[in-house]
């Protein structure tokens, strides 16, 4: 038998072995637990219900009735611009259609009362890749970017991994309802000074994700003069503003310049994609919306390594610019979602769990701190592996979303049907009895 | 060529002629940044950090100062360092990229874009030589989708419904479209290495070009009018079959990530990769741009027909060393681009034995592997590692329906590795840079008509084939010699026998004169990092076979012998 010698293993880099992908944490590790177990309706009716993916599922009809009824935006018809120009387009300004269809969205979403420049926007293969694509262009490695908490576990990852930024987290709380204050913001510049981290920017999710509310104009005002003393950047990422409820509780950080009249603009940026309002997740579709030149034409040199397929492009400018279409999913869209809030939080209150008022998105903040053995998050994770394990539901734990305040979690409902959604609030309604009575 | 080596041994720091260069070097570069600080433009195009979209970085010959990264890229932060005062700034890394963008590669696709040759529209337009890019047989994709798409891609079942295609899919790709990447993958190999045209005879010494698909066993392509010769050889194949295996492919937007991802997860800030010039001028974006990874130019010389030296490799590594530069892989293009070689067997395995010699990595960038348009065998790095199992994880190969299915537009690249950990690295980060769904759904379906990429690809062959040999009939009537070229859309054509001055500035006015007055775009070598000047590269995919005397006598106008 040959004697094996062992070679040198042929090194990799520190991007490539670093775990700040941090799939190793509660977030992702739920997820492994229902794709082992998956819930279904009909055949495995005791498994996992997946409560922690926020995808909006509940009107894949109105799409598809779109599509069954205009067969020009999935082919390309006899006309120039034909199927030729479409499959050798790889300009990185994008579709001049495709932009224009997505600026009269946002515009339609935010009732008017903003305008959006179709050249001012910059296409991404999604939100996660505008995100990190924002931080290339904004910061250096070392440097930081404040957030406020608690923010989306997947920021970890997409702002830091590639980039080398940090992320210095903005402390909120539900003594207000988790609000961001002004001190909260100086007192997170103060900590990053003292690590020597040089602050590039602030990045709100608005309307935040996990909290499913809405920023008030007061705080956006303030958000904004705290970016304007500090010189630094305003990343507003608006991913879920055509999932509020309603359409005029949603107020957009371009509505705020608009009355300034613009004035330092330079330092605004918005980040949008359809994965959420639209349920498209797989089409790979994000833009930034930059009001700084240099950022604009940086951006779309730099989505050369992410652009969105010239097929999908040519489809949703079809799509979107048909305004009976895209008028009637919005209100239809937030209608429905505005139904299953109301269903879980009913839900929710008959089982005797309180949840943070909200009025956007596609999950509920769920206060779970009474049952906290400690306000501990040790506490926390070992009542979020129970709920996992014996009540079969996966939702996230705010740990992971870098809550300060242990005992809350987020909740998706609209990436189920209804009746899934009535088994869950089921399993919760007797796993809170059952606590009740021990 | 004499005037140019030995400036290139001086900044690559030869011997005796260290000292006597770096100090000249250094005050002059001290005084460039003295200069600069008493300026208000704090970009300057000499910096490496500016060459992201900016291919003017020069072969060391032209502008020593690229070569001296470290000391560049410091500077640059301290330069563009933002005061509390004044606009908000952006990143140092990035703020040199803004005024990029004015190479001949992209100002000759500028002016073509502006004015554009249209036979009866616009006569004495710009003609576009200047992208590698494939319009002859586009007419096949466009007629299979005209009967096909709406099905595709919304399906008459769930199976391939909207509801199947728009939520979360796997980043790096779907399954299904992986397994028919890898047989298209398998299909142009297949077809690429012999002559499956029916009027010419299979050339049956391409010995173990004919890869079989994976998993289930055998797939055979058949051509009707050599069928029992297919199956000789066949039998003869089986010993020397390569397997893809869709579980190894992570799909990208585009070859122009999977290079960046890979750059990203084998090289450290400040590393280098060693890449034979002349080489496509986008890779100094994608492999240097955000990863901050270095390119070290091996030259390539026309004495060898530009093809890959061993030796070559060897030296610049070793200067690399002494400089202190760690390098951590090759990159190779097969077919090269802008040449159009192909690497043969042996340079193949030679290569291989100097990357475990030295311990690093080999990148294959194989994305016109299927637009190969001559006799000569191609040979996939896939194929070399199949029968040397030890050394698969040094080795990674990038590929795209970019080229050979001429759909750039709709973003599908390949990352195909042998190395667990550099899978389990890009598929998470292939999540920045992710193929749109219904673009996936829809090629599953064309992929699989095994029938349509039969004809698709010898059709395309024919093709390039034809349009190959007119261009460099053209050119050659006018004195222009071309390297001999298997691959790709392009001939690498000498024409320094035209230039006024045996430089890169004598090139570059030759290059504005064919633009300009010629109203023709082709790419100069200096934006391949060429080492010698006067070469240019000449696309002839984007042309109709009525452009060829066209374009000859254009050229022809502009052409004055320098002796």
């Amino acid at each position: 038998m040959a004697i094996e010698i062992e070679q040198p293993r042929v090194g990799l880099s520190k991007v490539a072995v670093s775990k700040t992908h941090g799939e190793d944490s509660p977030y992702f590790a739920g997820w492994k637990a229902y794709d082992e177990n998956p819930y279904h309706e009909t055949s495995n009716q005791s498994g996992v219900i997946q409560m922690g993916l926020a995808e909006n599922q509940v009107s894949f009809d109105l799409l598809e009735k779109y599509l069954e009824e205009h067969s020009e935006a999935s082919s390309w018809g006899k006309g120039t611009p034909g199927f030729r120009e479409n499959a050798l387009f790889q300009d990185y300004h994008g579709l001049k259609s495709f932009r224009q269809a997505m600026a009269s969205f946002m515009e339609q979403i935010r009732g008017g009362r903003a305008k959006f420049d179709p050249d001012r926007i910059v296409l991404t293969a999604g939100a996660t890749a505008a995100n990190e694509l924002l931080t290339f262009i904004l910061a250096d490695p070392g440097d930081a970017l404040l957030i406020p908490t608690p923010y989306y576990p997947g920021f970890d990852r997409d702002l830091r991994w590639r980039t080398g930024v940090n992320i210095v987290p903005i402390h909120c709380d539900s003594s207000n309802n988790f609000q961001i204050t002004p001190e909260a913001m100086e007192a997170a510049y103060q900590s990053a000074e003292s690590m020597n981290l040089k602050v590039r920017g602030i990045l709100i999710t608005n309307p935040s994700n996990p909290l499913g509310a809405t920023i008030q104009r007061s705080a956006l005002e303030q958000i904004l003069d705290f970016a304007v003393n500090k010189n630094i950047h305003l990343v507003s990422d608006e991913i879920y503003s055509g999932s509020t409820f309603s359409s005029s509780e949603f107020i957009s950080i371009a509505e705020i310049l608009e009355t300034r009249g613009y004035k330092d603009a330079e330092r605004v940026h918005i980040v949008y994609s359809l994965s959420k309002d639209l349920g498209l997740p797989g089409f790979r579709v994000g833009t930034i919306y930059s009001y700084n030149d240099q950022v604009v034409t940086t951006a779309r040199r730099m989505s050369s390594f992410t652009l969105i397929s010239s097929q999908t492009q040519h489809l949703l400018a079809c799509m979107l610019s048909n305004k009976e279409f895209s008028e009637n999913y919005i209100k239809t869209n937030r209608e429905r979602l505005s139904k299953r809030y109301d269903m879980i939080i009913k839900g929710l209150k008959k089982a005797g769990i309180e949840c943070l008022k909200g009025n956007a998105g596609l999950f509920c903040w769920m206060n779970l701190s009474p049952l906290l053995e400690k306000p501990t998050r040790e506490s926390e994770l070992a009542l979020w592996k129970v709920i996992l394990n014996e009540v079969k539901l996966n939702i996230s734990p705010g740990s992971s979303c870098h809550c300060s305040e242990p005992g809350w979690f987020r909740v998706c409902f609209a990436n189920m049907s209804e009746q899934t959604l009535e088994i869950a609030l089921e399993r919760i309604h007797k796993f809170m009895e059952q606590r009740k009575r021990n | 060529m004499r005037v140019i080596v030995p400036l290139q041994g001086v900044v690559q720091g030869r011997g005796g002629l260290v000292l006597g260069s770096i100090i000249p070097c250094a005050l002059f570069y001290f005084l460039q940044f003295y200069l600069k600080r008493n300026r208000d433009d704090p970009d300057d195009k000499n910096e490496s950090n500016s060459t992201g979209q900016n291919p003017t970085t020069r072969s060391p010959s032209s502008e020593h100062l690229t070569e001296l990264p470290g000391l560049t890229r410091s500077l640059s932060r301290a330069l563009l360092s933002p005061r509390n005062s004044g606009p908000v700034s952006i990143s140092a890394r990035v703020s040199g990229i803004v005024k990029g963008g004015d190479s001949p590669y992209y100002m000759g696709l500028k002016r073509v874009k502006e004015d554009p040759y249209d036979e009866l529209d616009n006569p004495n337009g710009v003609i576009q030589l200047g992208l590698a890019e494939n319009k002859l047989s586009l007419d096949l994709v466009k007629d299979w989708l005209a009967e096909n798409a709406r099905e595709a891609i919304l399906g008459n079942g769930k199976e391939l419904s909207i509801s199947g295609i728009a939520p979360y899919q796997p980043f790096d790709g779907l399954m299904e479209f992986k397994v028919v990447t890898s047989r298209c993958l398998v299909r142009i190999e297949l077809l690429g290495d012999s002559d499956w045209t029916s009027n010419n005879k299979i050339s049956l010494g391409a010995r173990g070009c004919l890869r079989v698909a994976i998993d289930h066993g055998q797939w055979f392509m058949v051509s009707d009018n050599n069928a029992m010769a297919v199956a000789g050889f066949m039998s003869q194949v089986m010993e020397n079959a390569v397997s893809f295996n869709p579980s190894q492919i992570v799909l990208t937007a585009g070859a122009t990530p999977a290079i960046e991802i890979l750059s990203f997860c084998l090289a450290d800030t400040g590393n280098a990769f060693l890449v034979p010039t002349p080489y496509y001028p986008g890779f100094d974006r994608d492999v240097k741009w955000r990863t901050g990874v270095e390119i070290i130019h091996v030259p390539c010389r026309s004495a060898d027909n530009f093809h890959l030296s061993i030796a070559a490799l060897d030296r610049s590594f070793n200067q690399a060393k002494k400089r202190g530069l760690k390098v951590r892989g090759v990159i190779i293009s097969n077919p090269s681009n802008p040449v159009g070689n192909l690497l043969n067997r042996e340079t193949l395995y030679s290569l291989l034995d100097f990357a475990r010699e030295k311990n690093i990595h080999i990148i294959s960038n194989e994305i016109l592997a299927g637009s190969t348009h001559g006799n000569e065998e191609f040979v996939s790095m896939a194929e070399i590692v199949d029968q040397e199992d030890t050394d698969r994880k040094r080795v990674h190969i990038v590929y795209g329906l970019s080229k050979d299915l001429s759909l750039p537009g709709f973003r599908v690249g390949v990352i195909y590795t042998f190395n667990e950990d550099v899978l389990a690295a890009a598929r998470k980060l292939s999540r920045f840079s992710a193929t749109s769904a219904p673009t996936q759904r829809l090629l599953i379906s064309m992929l699989s008509d095994t029938k349509f990429v039969r004809t698709f690809i010898t059709t395309n062959w024919e093709r390039l084939q034809r349009m190959y040999v007119q261009l460099v009939a053209g050119l050659e009537k006018m004195g222009i010699k071309s390297i001999k070229s298997s691959g790709g859309f392009y001939c690498w054509a000498d024409m320094s026998g035209f230039i006024s001055s045996y430089s890169e500035k004598g090139e570059v006015e030759l290059w504005d004169k064919l633009l300009n007055i010629g109203k023709v775009n082709v790419t100069p070598g200096s934006c391949c990092h060429c080492i010698e000047p006067g070469w240019f590269r000449f696309c002839f995919a984007t042309l109709t076979e009525k452009d060829i005397p066209v374009v000859m006598e254009r050229i022809q106008k502009v052409l004055k012998p320098v002796n």
